[in-house]
């Protein structure tokens, strides 16, 4: 099995990332502006919604559900998917997954090198790196998606779930542009860019003969694959091309059709804070004389069903990818999608990521949060993010007990000990009384400035007040004492 | 000041912590025996003042999942009993003993730190703001931006330093920026942070806990 996601496993440390986007002026600006915004336009089309704490509830038990019966409903998926004239093929993970596509991208023509092929925004292709894939094949895969657009000709990495480019202004993207599209004199208005944009895609739209989609559903009731989206590009995409093929992760199928209900709510009030997307394109297999008449769905597990076992890790695999949580988290505000090191950031990035690949290779991931429940508030489909981070930070810490390095922490020594204190009140405090005497070293000016190991990591940029002289246990016992003595 | 509404105390000095930072950072084990602990010291009480919104989050939130894990049917039959019982300072006060004036003067500015515990997992709403409106010649005065966390996330604060302290920058200068004299919150963890910030750059605010403001009759010394 190659279980890949993104560029996850050669990712540097969270803090060490965070570090390095902490001093990026320009990056934290165009963050901050950009969840602002469609924070607030969010919450203006959630307000307005009398039943929006019932679509939550509907949604996530849809997807619990489904979850539940996951076996079932893929298999009706592909049965009526391919009565309608698609072809569904099974991968396991992100190379067999760039295998199929590579073959039918062959198998229909795509022969003469640098051969291009059309694609809408897809996550799960940037999950399992099919750009590189393809380019390593020599064909050429587009993007068409604005964001993406800006993410492939920039050579960047996505920041963002729903909004890739985020972490650009108008400025950069007009540099990037500029360079590209060889057009010197571009200005940074976006309906300039935007015109760009147009000129630089209609050809490729025109001349592709084979698309390549992601799926935001998978209806097992019908067979039907669903994608929405702001552009346009992905009607163009499932609609022009004369081949297509769509990568979808096996949970984002859905029961029914008439469970888009909800999703057609939750999704675009959610993601871009709109009542509804501009484009919802849905198709059945193949309609002969319309659209493309080849239509192959990749199923795409890569990790995900080690995720249904567990009740508390199975609802990770609920999210439709709305983008909410990072919009609403205060870290992701700080840093932006690419301390995260995964094509998945935010809070969802932090527990899919180190779920999907291992936790091996994410261990800093669960611990990037303050928990303060954010983005558990905004999910439209009420995924407690909060608990499951807690859950793989138990799986990290135990994972590191078995090694003797582990054992050997600072972090895990200083655990114990406190456990350990935390346990007989009288150890509790005599532990304070001899903090009390030990902070007189680290004292200046009455505060506590620079204390050693971990709590460096406070002092640098925090003061301390030390613990005072008089506990308030100490107070307690004075105060009931005398209380005793007083007459009746 | 629970006691000047003619209430009985009693402080337990046998406790030492609810588990929180052990569960919340992964040692999940290590924390059974201090939730162990906290039952058996508590479970006779009337009602139990906790004056630590996350604290009281860590008992509803993860108690009865710890006790079910532990197959211990007694264990969690009291922790079920007891849950009932446990009040966040405010919530207490508000919504146990139905009071919004508790006789407290205190002629200072204050802002008030919504914590996110208290907020998004307690629920405690208005509760704290309604006590500090009856409060005697208090100017409460509007925090921009407050629902945002301060940063502080127990063992996130050293172990994610550099983002926690960005953070806490945003939500220091959004204090500063009230002008009030005092910021207070359900969480001492979460002043201890914007404390850290706020006196660290020079600012003369002070952090107190919402407790401290009602037991005054007379303001700051």
């Amino acid at each position: 099995m190659s279980i890949v996601v993104g560029k996850t496993s050669k990712a540097p440390d969270f803090p060490i990332a965070a570090k390095t986007a902490l001093k990026n002026d320009q990056l934290r600006r165009n963050v901050a502006h950009a969840t602002n915004v469609i924070r607030s336009k969010r919450a203006l089309r959630v307000e307005e919604m009398p039943d929006w704490e019932d679509l939550r509830q509907a949604g996530s038990e849809i997807k619990a559900h489904t979850l539940a019966h996951l076996d079932h409903y893929l298999e009706e998926f592909a049965r009526n998917c391919e009565r309608a004239g698609g072809k569904v093929h099974w991968a396991r993970d992100a190379d067999e997954a760039n295998n199929i596509a590579i073959k039918l991208i062959r198998r229909y023509g795509g022969i003469e090198p640098g051969v291009e092929v059309i694609k809408v925004k897809t996550m799960t292709s940037d999950e399992v790196q099919m750009n590189h894939a393809l380019e390593a094949e020599d064909i050429k895969p587009i993007e068409t998606d604005l964001a993406d657009m800006i993410v492939q000709l920039g050579h960047d990495e996505p920041s963002h779930i729903v909004v890739p480019a985020l972490h650009k202004n108008r400025f950069e993207i007009r540099d990037i542009f500029r360079a590209k599209m060889r057009l010197p004199d571009l200005t940074d208005q976006p309906e300039d860019l935007t015109n760009a944009a147009r000129h630089y895609l209609r050809n490729r739209f025109l001349r592709a003969k084979i698309g390549i989609s992601g799926a935001n559903f998978a209806i097992a009731e019908t067979g039907s694959v669903g994608v929405v989206e702001s552009e346009g590009n992905g009607r163009m995409c499932v609609t022009l091309p004369e081949v297509l093929i769509t990568l979808v992760g096996i949970e984002k199928v859905i029961p029914t059709f008439a469970d888009l209900e909800v999703f057609l709510q939750t999704l675009p009030r959610s993601a871009t804070g709109e009542r509804m997307n501009p484009y919802n394109s849905i198709w059945t297999g193949v309609t002969p004389g319309d659209g493309p008449q080849a239509f192959h769905v990749i199923l795409l597990d890569n990790g995900r069903t080690k995720l249904l076992a567990d009740d508390i890790e199975r609802e990770t695999l609920a999210c439709i990818r709305c983008g909410a949580c990072l919009n609403a988290c205060p870290v992701y505000r700080e840093t932006g999608g690419h301390a995260y090191g995964s094509i998945y950031s935010g809070p969802i990035g932090a527990i899919l990521s180190p779920q999907l690949q291992s936790l091996e290779h994410s261990r800093s991931l669960p611990f990037a949060s303050t928990l303060c429940g954010a983005c558990y508030e905004v999910c439209p489909v009420k995924i407690n993010i909060p608990e499951v981070l807690i859950h793989l930070r138990g799986r990290v810490v135990r994972e590191e007990q078995k090694t003797l390095g582990g054992k050997l922490s600072a972090e895990n020594i200083a655990m114990q000990t406190a456990a350990t204190i935390f346990q007989d009140h009288r150890r509790y405090e005599a532990a304070q009384r001899l903090a009390r005497v030990g902070q007189t070293i680290f004292k200046r000016d009455g505060q506590l400035t620079n204390l050693p190991g971990m709590a460096g990591g406070w002092t640098r940029s925090r003061d301390l007040r030390p613990i005072p002289k008089q506990s308030f246990r100490d107070w307690w016992k004075i105060r009931s004492s005398q209380k005793d003595k007083e007459p009746q | 000041m629970l006691e000047r509404l003619g209430h009985t105390v009693e402080f337990p000095v046998q406790q030492t912590c609810c588990g929180q930072m052990h569960y919340n950072t992964g040692y999940h084990h290590e924390a059974v025996p201090l939730v162990r602990r906290f039952v058996e010291l508590f479970r006779d009480a009337e009602a139990v003042c906790v004056p630590s919104a996350s604290c009281v989050a860590m008992m509803r939130e993860h108690y009865v999942m710890m006790a079910e894990a532990e197959n211990d049917p007694a264990f969690l039959n009291e922790v079920r009993s007891l849950l009932p019982r446990v009040f966040e300072f405010s919530e207490l006060l508000v919504n146990r003993l139905g009071l919004e004036d508790v006789g407290a003067s205190f002629p200072h500015s204050v802002t008030y730190h919504p914590s996110c515990h208290s907020l998004r997992m307690l629920h405690v709403g208005d509760a704290p703001v309604k006590l500090l409106r009856s409060v005697r010649d208090l100017t409460l005065l509007e925090l921009p931006n407050k629902e945002q966390c301060c940063g502080f996330g127990g063992t996130f604060a050293v172990k994610n330093p550099d983002v926690s302290v960005a953070m806490l920058t945003e939500k220091d200068a959004c204090v500063v920026q009230t002008g009030a004299e005092v910021v207070t919150a359900l969480d001492n963890s979460c002043l201890m942070q914007i404390y850290g910030g706020l006196h660290r750059s020079g600012s003369k605010v002070r952090t107190l806990h919402l407790a401290e403001i009602l037991e005054s009759t007379g303001g700051l010394a």
